[in-house]
Order: structure tokens, then sequence, then C-alpha cells
């Protein structure tokens, strides 16, 4: 490899090296230049220099659209990548505004350095076809994630979080790189795509059902599928609230993402069981965790009292509802599936961010909490009606269009045997289960009413601008959903999948 | 000129939501204002209309095309027909809520987004928007229900809206399911209808959808939502449920289910037409044993509304078009029976319970209410001269036709009906307890006289009533033709007309 190489791969990874040059100068900065004065200009000037550096690498991505593969999958830029990365670009500066109100640590600068490692380690997640790169950039997320959720350094629950959510973790790595492991034996390489035509060529092998079933409990713990569901809801509960949005939205793009990619691109042309083409092996295998999530997630949001597990629970049962993207295979289930992601995250930041809010002021997280939020703040409770009615799938906001497509793209695959019916009627039904507990939170806001000495909240300004502008973004996505559906399409066509 | 009711309602109920809380004379003005446009835009385009065309197209325009998903909307006579109804309603809703004050302007927010979704559905040619207006419709009754509503009115809320969600769950099922097997890539109604589904489908297909619909419009065994709801929401919702929500579920049978799956309905025939008589009889029993004025009011809308269901199993026209005529028909007597129930007696008489209504001698007290309440009653019996009297002819013609006996059973029904209607206006309003009457005759002058928005708002549905009773071609003319129409081709050679 020559040194014009090396500098075109430098260009091409110029996002990722904005924005770990970002983390560093946040670092810097705050630890050179900032330490004497107060937190709220320190977070401010961190958040800002975040959001600068998220723009500035996605403008980049933007003006260089390259379509590239560089040593073997080891890392690849093609036009789905760049928009799942924008995505998570968006979601960090997301999280970093949330941030700025943040009273949990004086330690401003490590905390957005760590927040923009972890944004790195999902950018490359969700450009590499390679498993070796995979686990790497996945352990670089988990660590920085570690670390933040255990950043509240006064709360007994935050670092408890963080432990169960370290020791999870650690464990789901153990699983994943076994798996690898097992298929880089198998196949002696860590190329995805060529990785899947060797286990083609290889035929039935009961090795590879072990790695592929080790792959489906790593992933299966990143995204917090039922079984390998229980860090969840304590790591949301216990991690303060701006990483707490983070691991519900920014991980969850990258890990379903890459979990897609691998499953999708490593294991459809299994040819087993009954010798059909078909990825009858796997295909049972996260029906099962499908089913088992959205049963599961939505029976047990029922009974929570606090808002933060309750949204906890949801996740789990809304991983249920975009493993049914993967079953449907082909580019249209893939599509729906990221529209589904990228709808869903957008909308729970917005939850966290009203949520936020209220603890910082009520005092709390609770359901009570809530009571009388249409008088007290009218703007932050038309915007949680929109979020979780979103979630709950009610139209004509983002997370209804969203289920209606990823629905419709499980039917239509197989259109004359519908193999996917009953995963669609059992989603279907839970979706009406998590009306009920949606509405319970929705009653306190705008039923219930506030004490006699509630005083109307101070909102801060960006929280109420990000808030707003979530909602803003959940009505107009489900309105007109063709928008986001059309760069997917068009980037599913060029990436030829 | 149709299409502007909804974006009207719309528009009101965002104008509703902004003007000051402390000012409830302006919400009301905007309200009435509003109801009124709806309602003239309706009478406009009903005079414009056309009945011999078939189904006019009102706009036609892509909206996302990758699902083959159009925002268009049509009318036919049916349309029309329920448009007016809703016009009617939203005036007289208006106009009987003019007591409002508790949060007035978030009331009638909720109450013209409910409107506009009415609106929206009876208007829609594209499956997937009338999804949409049908699900937009059940928050706004969720919130009316909860927030302004009386007796278990939680209860009552989210039993309404997990029953709708349910039943609009039951659709969407059906909806994918014939989106995916049709292979037409398209949600337009007239394409579904040409396309003949396989028998095998539309044997489970059909119920699926005609009983998701059906939940809606209080078919036994599914209507326990109806006395709850009804009882518990304020007037003004009580009239819509009654009035035009439950008519939502009937036009979705019979523009969705029926439309799609004519095979379907004449497999299940029998069946369905069972389940409508019982329903008329079981009301009208359950009616007369009441003790709360609501409940009987209540039940007895479940027992019209099977007259409904009965007209569209005939799978004759004259039990169609009788069928659409009672649902109009129902809307106006049901609306001013709950506007006596609701907002004359019991906003005054803080009672519902008809032993302590018996004492206080109402006929005294309010001679206006027990007059309109004795001419609701005789358009609810089915007297001639009134709407109900030709409605319930035609259903009982058509299903004499079909099913004789069942026709039989039926007019037991409508006996019944006579009996619990003469029961209750008996003893709220001419106990043969004279003593008791005169004991209460100081009580009685407590009770504030019935204002004058009332009295237009009875006045204006009962001349509605007694005008189609008499001249009953003003809506014959209009909804017989619809079925000549393309849409309904299906049905008409299921039915071999």
């Amino acid at each position: 490899m020559n040194t014009s190489d090396y500098f075109q791969l430098f260009s091409a990874l110029a996002p990722e090296v904005i924005v770990v040059l970002t983390a560093l100068l946040v670092l810097a900065a705050d630890l050179l230049g900032l330490q004497d004065t107060p937190r709220s200009y320190r977070m401010s000037i961190a958040a800002g220099l975040t959001t600068v550096g998220c723009a500035g690498a996605a403008g980049w991505m933007f003006l260089n659209p390259v379509v590239r593969n560089w040593h073997n999958g080891m890392f690849v830029i093609d036009p789905l990548n760049e928009v799942v990365k924008a995505v998570i670009l968006l979601l960090t500066v997301f999280t970093a505004m949330l941030s700025v109100e943040a009273k949990f640590t004086r330690h401003v600068g490590e905390y957005f350095a760590l927040l923009l490692l972890a944004t790195v380690g999902m950018m490359v997640l969700a450009s590499t076809e390679d498993l070796l790169m995979v686990f790497a950039s996945l352990e670089l997320v988990s660590l920085s994630l570690y670390i933040l959720v255990a950043f509240d350094k006064s709360s007994r629950q935050s670092a408890e979080a963080a432990l169960k959510y370290f020791l999870f973790g650690g464990m789901s790595a153990a699983f994943l790189l076994f798996g690898f492991s097992l298929l880089y034996g198998l196949t002696g390489t860590t190329y995805v795509p060529r990785m899947a035509h060797k286990i083609f060529t290889l035929g039935p092998d009961p090795l590879a059902t072990v790695a592929l079933v080790m792959i489906v409990i790593g992933f299966g713990f990143k995204i917090a599928a039922v079984p390998f569901h229980l860090w969840a809801p304590d790591a949301y509960q216990g991690a303060p609230l701006p990483c707490a949005a983070f691991i519900a939205s920014g991980s969850k793009v990258a890990s379903f993402y890459v979990f897609a990619k691998v499953m999708l691109l490593g294991f459809s042309q299994l040819g087993w069981g009954d010798g059909s083409s078909a990825a009858s092996g796997w295909i049972p295998l996260l029906s099962i965790v499908a089913a088992l999530s959205m049963v599961l997630g939505n029976l047990a949001a029922i009974r929570q009292t606090s808002v933060r597990r309750l949204l906890a629970y949801s996740a789990i049962a809304h991983a249920g509802y975009m493993l049914i993207g993967f079953l449907a295979l082909g580019g249209e289930a893939f599509a729906s599936l990221l529209f589904y992601v990228t709808t869903y995250t957008l909308t729970t930041v917005g939850a966290f961010g009203v949520l936020g809010v209220v603890e910082a002021q009520v005092g709390g997280g609770s359901l009570k909490d809530f009571a009388g939020l249409s008088r007290r703040s009218p703007v932050l409770a038309a915007c949680l009606m929109v979020f979780l009615l979103s979630l709950a799938g009610i139209p004509p906001l983002a997370g209804f269009f969203g289920k209606f497509y990823l629905f419709a793209a499980a039917l239509t695959n197989e259109s004359q045997s519908l193999p996917f019916l009953w995963l669609v009627i059992l989603g279907i039904a839970m979706s009406c289960v998590s009306l009920y507990y949606y509405l319970q939170v929705l009653k306190q806001v705008f039923v219930v009413e506030a004490d006699e000495n509630a005083r109307p909240l101070a909102v801060p300004f960006l929280a109420h601008a990000v808030v707003v502008l979530l909602a803003a973004a959940t009505v107009l996505l489900g309105c007109m959903p063709g928008w986001l559906l059309d760069t997917l399409h068009a980037a599913i066509v060029e990436s030829s999948w | 000129m149709l299409a502007w009711t909804i974006y009207f309602s719309f528009a009101g109920a965002l104008a509703c939501l902004l003007t000051p809380r402390a000012n409830p004379r302006a919400t009301r003005a905007v309200a009435l204002g509003t109801a009124l446009a709806g309602l003239l835009c309706g009478l406009m385009g009903a005079v414009q209309f056309k009945p011999e065309n078939g189904i006019e197209v009102i706009t036609n325009v892509r909206w996302i095309p990758a699902l083959g998903i159009d925002f268009s909307l049509a009318a036919d006579g049916i349309s029309v027909t329920l448009v007016l109804l809703t016009g009617l309603a939203a005036v007289a809703g208006v106009l009987f809520s003019w007591n409002v004050e508790h949060r007035t302007n978030e009331f009638f927010a909720f109450f013209f987004a409910l409107i506009g979704g009415v609106y929206g559905v009876f208007l829609s040619l594209d499956l997937f928007l009338l999804f949409v207006f049908y699900e937009i419709a059940i928050v706004p009754k969720y919130f009316l229900i909860a927030i302004w509503g009386s007796t278990r009115r939680d209860y009552a809320a989210m039993k309404l809206a997990l029953y709708s969600f349910i039943g609009s769950g039951m659709v969407l099922i059906g909806m994918l399911a014939a989106y995916a097997v049709s292979g037409l890539a398209s949600f337009d109604l007239q394409t579904l209808a040409q396309h003949s589904f396989a028998p095998e489908f539309q044997h489970w297909a059909f119920p699926l959808v005609f009983v998701g619909f059906a939940i809606l419009a209080g078919m036994w065994p599914f209507h326990t939502w109806a006395p709850t709801g009804h009882s518990a929401a304020p007037t003004a919702a009580s009239m819509l449920l009654a009035g035009v929500v439950m008519k939502l579920g009937a036009y979705g049978c019979l523009r969705v289910a029926m439309t799609l799956f004519p095979e379907g309905l004449k497999m299940w025939q029998h069946e369905l037409a069972a389940l409508a008589v019982t329903g008329i009889v079981y009301g009208a029993l359950v009616a007369l044993v009441q003790k709360d004025f609501k409940f009987v009011i209540g039940y007895s809308s479940v027992s019209h509304m099977g007259f409904v269901l009965l007209g569209l199993a005939t799978l004759n026209l004259v039990g169609w078009s009788g069928a659409v005529l009672q649902m109009f028909s129902h809307g106006v007597i049901a609306g001013l029976l709950f506007g006596v129930v609701g907002r004359m007696v019991y906003d005054r008489a803080h009672t519902r319970e008809l032993d302590a209504l018996e004492g206080m001698g109402l006929l005294k007290a309010m001679p206006f209410a027990a007059v309109t309440f004795v001419v609701a009653g005789f358009a609810s019996m089915g007297m001639p001269g009134f709407s109900g009297f030709i409605a319930e002819l035609q259903v009982l013609i058509g299903a004499w036709q079909a099913f004789p006996k069942l026709a039989i059973l039926a007019g037991v029904g409508i006996v019944v009906g006579v009996v619990y209607t003469l029961k209750t206006t008996a003893k709220v309003f001419f106990p043969d307890k004279p003593d008791a009457a005169e004991a209460h005759e100081d009580h009685a002058h407590e009770l504030e006289p019935i204002s004058v928005p009332e009295r237009l708002g009875a006045a204006l549905l009962i001349l509605c009533t007694v005008i189609i009773g008499l001249h009953p071609r003003l809506l014959l003319d209009l909804i017989v033709p619809s079925f000549q129409s393309p849409l309904f081709d299906g049905l008409r050679k299921a039915a071999g007309l």
C-alpha cells in the first residue's frame, strides 16, 4: 500500500477523525482553560464544540460522497452508512444539548469527550463489514457508555446501574467474540460477505449453528431483546438522564444496523435444514426473540410507576417490533427497519427530554410527578403527547407509519403464504396493550390536576428547543414519511443490497 | 367543497386551543363558527353533488408513492349523507356544551379533532387514509371522557380507547393482509375492491375486518364500551359517540369489509344477522331494566345500531339503503336523546337515577325538556312521521327477504323499544305520584331554565328527523344510486343483483 492510499483512507475517515479531534479539543479546552469558570458556562462551551464537531463531520460526509470499500470491508463507505452515521451524529447533538442543564457532574470535559468517543465507535460500527472491526468498535462504544452510566458519582443507583450494565455487557461481548471466532475458524475470514459465501458452500454445519446462536445472544444484549434485557430497566433508571437517552437512541441505531448487516449479509443464504436457501436457520430463532420481547416488554411496562422504567420496558418491546424487520429479508424490509429505528430513537430522545425537565423541576420521575403537567408547561405536555402517542403507534405520527411500514414489509415479502402473519398479529395486539400504559402517563399529564401550590415549570430554553424540534420532526415524519423513505430506498439501492 | 369540512374542523381545533383560557366566550364563538362552517360546506357539497355519477373524486394527490398510498378524498351518496349528519351533530354538540366552563378551549379542541377525524373517514377513498382518520378519532374521545366526564370516567374512557384501538388493530391486520395478498401495491379502495380475493382468504379476512369496525358500531357482544362510554362522557361527547362515532364503525363495515370481501359477507351473512338481532333484542331488554337515565339511552343505541348491522347483512338493496338511512336517523335521534338527558336533565338535577328524577316534578320544572324528550322518544320508537320509522321499516323489509325468522325477532325488539321508551318517559316526566311532585315544587324552581342554545340545538335535530321522516327521498335519492357505483360491483355480484 502506498502513501496516496493512506491519504485517501484518511480523507474517507475524515468524519470520524473530526469527531475524535473534537473530543480531544473539548477535553483540552475544559481542562486547560475553563477550570475556574462556572459550570453552566463550561457545559455550554463543551456542548457547543460537540455540536460544531458533529455538524462538521456530517457536513464533510455530504460534501464528499464516496462509495468505497477499504481492505476487504474493514472500512466501507456507501450512501446507506452515511445516512445511518448522520442519524447517529444528530442524536449525539441532541444528547449534548440535553446535557447542558444537567448538574450531575463537575467533569465536563471528560463527559463530553466520552460522549464523542462513543459516537466515533458507533460511526465506525456503521461503516464496517469486518467482524474484527465490528468487535473493536462495539467495545469502544460499550466502554464509553459504561463510564457514562456511572458518571453521577453522588448517586448509588448510578454506580449500581453501571456495574450491572458492565457485567451484562462484558458477558455479551464474550458471547459475541466466541461466535465470531467460531466463524473465523470455520471460514478462515472475517469479511462478512466472503464468510457468507464460504458458509453457503460448506453447507449445514453444527459449528455455524453454535456461532449463530452466540451472535444472536451477543447482539441480543446490545439491543435489549428478551431474554437478554435484564440490564435495561436498571441502566435506564440509574444512569444520568442524557446518558440514558443516548443508550436508548444512538447505541440502539448502531447496534441494530450492524446486527442486521451481520445477519442479512452473513447468513441470508444459509442452506441447511430442509435445504431451503432462505435463512431458515435463524428465522425461527429471531421470531421467538421478537415475540418474547414484544409480549414481555409491553406486559411488564404496564406495572411500572417510574417513567424511566416504563420507557425501558417499552424500548424492549420496540426492539421486538424492530426484529420483525429482520425476518422479511430484502431491501424493503431493511428500509422499514431503518425507518423505524430512526423515528423511534428521535421520539425516545424527545420523551427523555421532557422527562429530564420534569425530574429536574419537580424532583422525581414517577408517574405522579407528571400530574398537571398540561397546566404547568403546556408546550412540554403537548410534545410529550406527541412522543408517547407516536410510540403507541397513533397516526399521523412517525411511530404509526414506522409500524405500518414494518408490518407491510413483513407481509409483502412472501405474500402468498404470509409466514409472518402471526408475528404481525402479535405486534398489533401488543400495540393495543402499549396504548394502555402510554395513556396512563398522558392521563397524569392532562387529566389529573396538579397540587394547589404547583407553579409553572421554568423550562430551560435549550430543552424547550430540543423537545419542540423533535416533536415537530415526529409529526412531519409521520405526515410526510416519503422524504426519509425515499432517502433510505435510494441509499439501499445504491449500496447494492 | 366537501373536503373543506375536514380542513375547517382541524383548523377550528387549533383555533380553539389558541383562544385564551380565561375567555370561554371567545372559544365558544370560534367553536360555533367552525361547526357551522362544516355544516355549510356539507350542505353545499350535498346540493352540488350528483348522485347518478356514483363516486365523485374530490382530491387525489400522491402521498407515499413507495407504498402506493394516495391522499384521495371522494364522496358518494353515502358519504354525503354521513357528512351532513356529522355537521348536524357538531353544531348541536357545540350548542349543547355551551355551559362547559372547565378548560373550555381544550374541550373544543379535542371536540373538533374528533369531528375532523370523522369527516375524514367518511370522505376517504384510500384505505390507508381512511385508517389514519379512523385512528385520529380515538385519542380525542379518550380525553373528552377522561377530563370532562362523570361516573367512572377513567374506566369508561380507557375502555373506549382500548376497544377502539383493538378494533382498529383487527382492521389493520386485515388491511395489511389484503394489501400483501392482492399484490397490487395500492391502497386505493376501488382498485382493491375490483380484485377478487380467494374465498379462503375472504373467509377469515372478512370477519376480522368487519368485526374490527363493528366493535365501534356497538355490535353485540362487543358493545359493552357503549353504555359505559356514553354515560360517562360529557353531553357533547355522548352525542358524538352515539351520533357519529358508532356510524364510523358501521360505515367501515360497509365501505371496507363488505366491498373488499363480498364473498366473505355471503359466507358469514347468517351469523352476522344473528348477532345483529341479538343486539337489537338484548339492547332493548337491558334498557328496560336500567336505573340510570343515560344507561337507558346507551343500551337503546346498541339496540338501534343492531338495525344498521342487520341491514348490512341482508345483502339486498332495501336492507343496505335502510341501514344507511338508519345511521343518519339514529345519529340525529340519539344526539337529541343524549342532549336532553345529559345537558337538560343531568346538568340541572345532578342525578340520573330514574327513581330520584321521578320525584322532581321535571314536567313542570322544564316543560321544554319534557316535550323534546317525548318527541325524541317517539322518533326513537319508530313512529311514522319520523326518520326512524322509514329506516327501520326498510331494514325489516330487507331482512324479511333474507332471513324471515330473524326479521320477526327484530320486530319484537321494536316492541320492547316502545315499552322502555314509554316507561322511562312516564317515570321521569309523568310520574304517577302527584304528591311527590307537589312536595318538590319548591325544588323545581331552583333549576335554571332551559337556555337558548339548548332550544336551538334541540329544534335543529327535531327538524331534521321530522323532515327526513316526512320526505325520506331527500336522502334516499342520495343513498340508493351509490350502490350502483363500481366500488360496489363485487358486492352486487355476490348479492346476485
